[in-house]
């Protein structure tokens, strides 16, 4: 155990130093997926709600599919995938898509159980003001949804974050990559994802917290 | 002349339940018409075929002459898109009987949205209309008030207002006191009395027998999906002669 303080004094800021520079990667990745998936997931929302077979269908199955799957897998599918049907997308790339429609088959269903929680009355009462149904969503559900809909949606923000170590496979330069590079350099393995463990907890309980200030503010709200 | 209201052998049928079976019914322009009936006795129902929250199964709406929901094609009708019904609610206001305030905005905005995101007025001349219309059913003290905040009386005359505030043709009111205590009734049905006699059209679904005696030119008895008989209030409610409409309103009486 003393052996364990003496190498982290000694390579403790090299590693942390090395780690923080794939911080970068990990945030863009995080965020790129999260603002692909926002987007996304209420496409799909939508279509899971429509009265046509025709946009419901698939997007069930979409939605099965990603839910079904290990996001490893999906991963895997598109960096390796794709190649075959002659689409290269870069390390970054397939790390954010993949991440993106994994997140978005999630968001999907979050979306779409906060709409339907909205009273059919409100959408009535909007079309009967000469709203036309996307206006209705706009102007009246998705306002009201959004306060339920918001801690949920943090939590899958929270999930993707965590999830960006798994694009270190693809190669993308994020903090797990580097602790893998570090781990064949020094073989202080401990310290190595010990030391990853603590910078993503660093970017996760702020969510975390806010996601539970969230709870407490829409429970007073009520 | 012309009625503002004309709806010629309406049908709506649930799956195998027909709720309206063939209703022809004409409402001039200025007049307030109640209809009474039964629970299940299709009420709601016609209210809500008018203004196509309920698609009709068979029949024709027209309002001031127009074709409602529908547009004739080679014999037959299409279903207008959902931006050509939306223009045509915008002629037809409609009251719940829940009244469906808007939680997340306040009263002045509730009556404001809908000329802004509708009409296209500015937030300026939105609030101009909004005051007016606020202050016209009582309410020019509750502008920033959420729904919550209010009691299901004012909730229902801000409802009121947001329909006004849409300066419709018609108004629809589906049971509009009949989820309200019974001391908040009479503000709202004050509203409407007032509305009626300034000589709007309105169609009131109601069990305030006495009230739709009161401010109606005429009253429609509606049981089974069809109009048993309309006709003047002194008429139906006093001196019915169709046992049906007797056996209603000797039912209500005894409560």
């Amino acid at each position: 155990m003393e052996r364990f303080w003496q190498v982290l004094a000694q390579k403790g800021p090299y590693i942390l130093a090395t780690l923080l520079g794939g911080l970068e990667t990990t945030l863009v990745v995080a965020a790129g997926a999260l603002v692909f998936a926002l987007g996304f997931g209420l496409v799909i929302a939508f279509m899971r709600l429509s009265r046509l077979r025709l946009l419901r269908w698939p997007a069930i199955a979409y939605i099965e599919f990603i839910r079904g799957t290990p996001a490893l897998v999906q991963l895997f599918v598109i960096y390796f995938g794709l190649p075959d049907v002659g689409l290269r997308p870069s390390p970054l790339q397939a790390a954010i898509v993949g991440l993106g429609i994994n997140g978005a088959a999630y968001l999907a269903e979050i979306y779409r159980a906060g709409i339907a929680a909205i009273h059919r009355g409100q959408m009535e009462a909007a079309l009967t003001l000469g709203m036309t149904p996307l206006g209705a969503m706009r102007y009246i559900i998705l306002p009201q949804a959004i306060r339920t809909m918001l801690p949920p949606i943090t939590n899958v923000a929270v999930t993707l974050l965590k999830d960006t170590a798994l694009v270190s496979v693809v190669a993308a330069p994020e903090i797990m990559f580097f602790a893998r590079n570090l781990v064949t350099e020094t073989l202080q393995s401990m310290h190595v994802y010990l030391m990853a463990a603590a910078i993503y907890l660093c970017m996760t309980i702020p969510l975390s917290r806010f996601v539970a200030a969230l709870e407490r503010a829409r429970r007073a709200w009520h | 002349m012309e009625p503002l209201l004309r709806i010629v052998q309406l049908r709506k049928s649930f799956g195998e339940h027909e709720v309206l079976a063939g209703i022809d019914l004409d409402v001039m322009r200025g007049e307030t018409v109640s209809v009474i009936g039964p629970s299940g006795s299709g009420k709601t129902t016609l209210l809500r075929c008018i203004n196509y929250l309920e698609k009709p199964s068979a029949g024709e709406i027209h309002i001031d002459g127009k074709l409602i929901g529908v547009r004739p094609s080679n014999g037959g009708y299409v279903h207008l898109s959902d931006r050509e019904l939306a223009e045509e609610r915008r002629e037809i206001g409609f009251v719940f009987q829940r009244f469906n305030l808007f939680p997340h905005l306040t009263a002045l905005e509730n009556v404001t949205i809908a000329p802004r995101k509708v009409l296209g007025l500015t937030r300026a001349e939105a609030e101009k209309l909004g005051h007016e219309m606020l202050d016209k059913v009582g309410l020019g003290h509750k502008l920033d008030d959420y729904p919550e905040r209010l009691s299901g009386g004012q909730q229902q005359r801000v409802a009121i207002a947001r329909v006004l505030a849409m300066q419709p043709k018609l108004m629809l009111f589906d049971e509009a006191t009949s989820a309200l205590d019974p001391e908040l009734i009479g503000e709202v049905l004050r509203v409407m009395r007032q509305l009626a006699e300034e000589g709007r059209t309105m169609v009131i679904v109601t069990h305030e027998i006495q009230f739709a005696g009161e401010v109606s030119d005429r009253i429609v008895f509606m049981d089974e999906g069809r109009v048993v008989e309309a006709g003047p209030p002194g008429e139906i409610l006093y001196r019915s002669q169709h046992p049906r409409t007797k056996v209603f309103l000797s039912r209500i009486q005894e409560r």
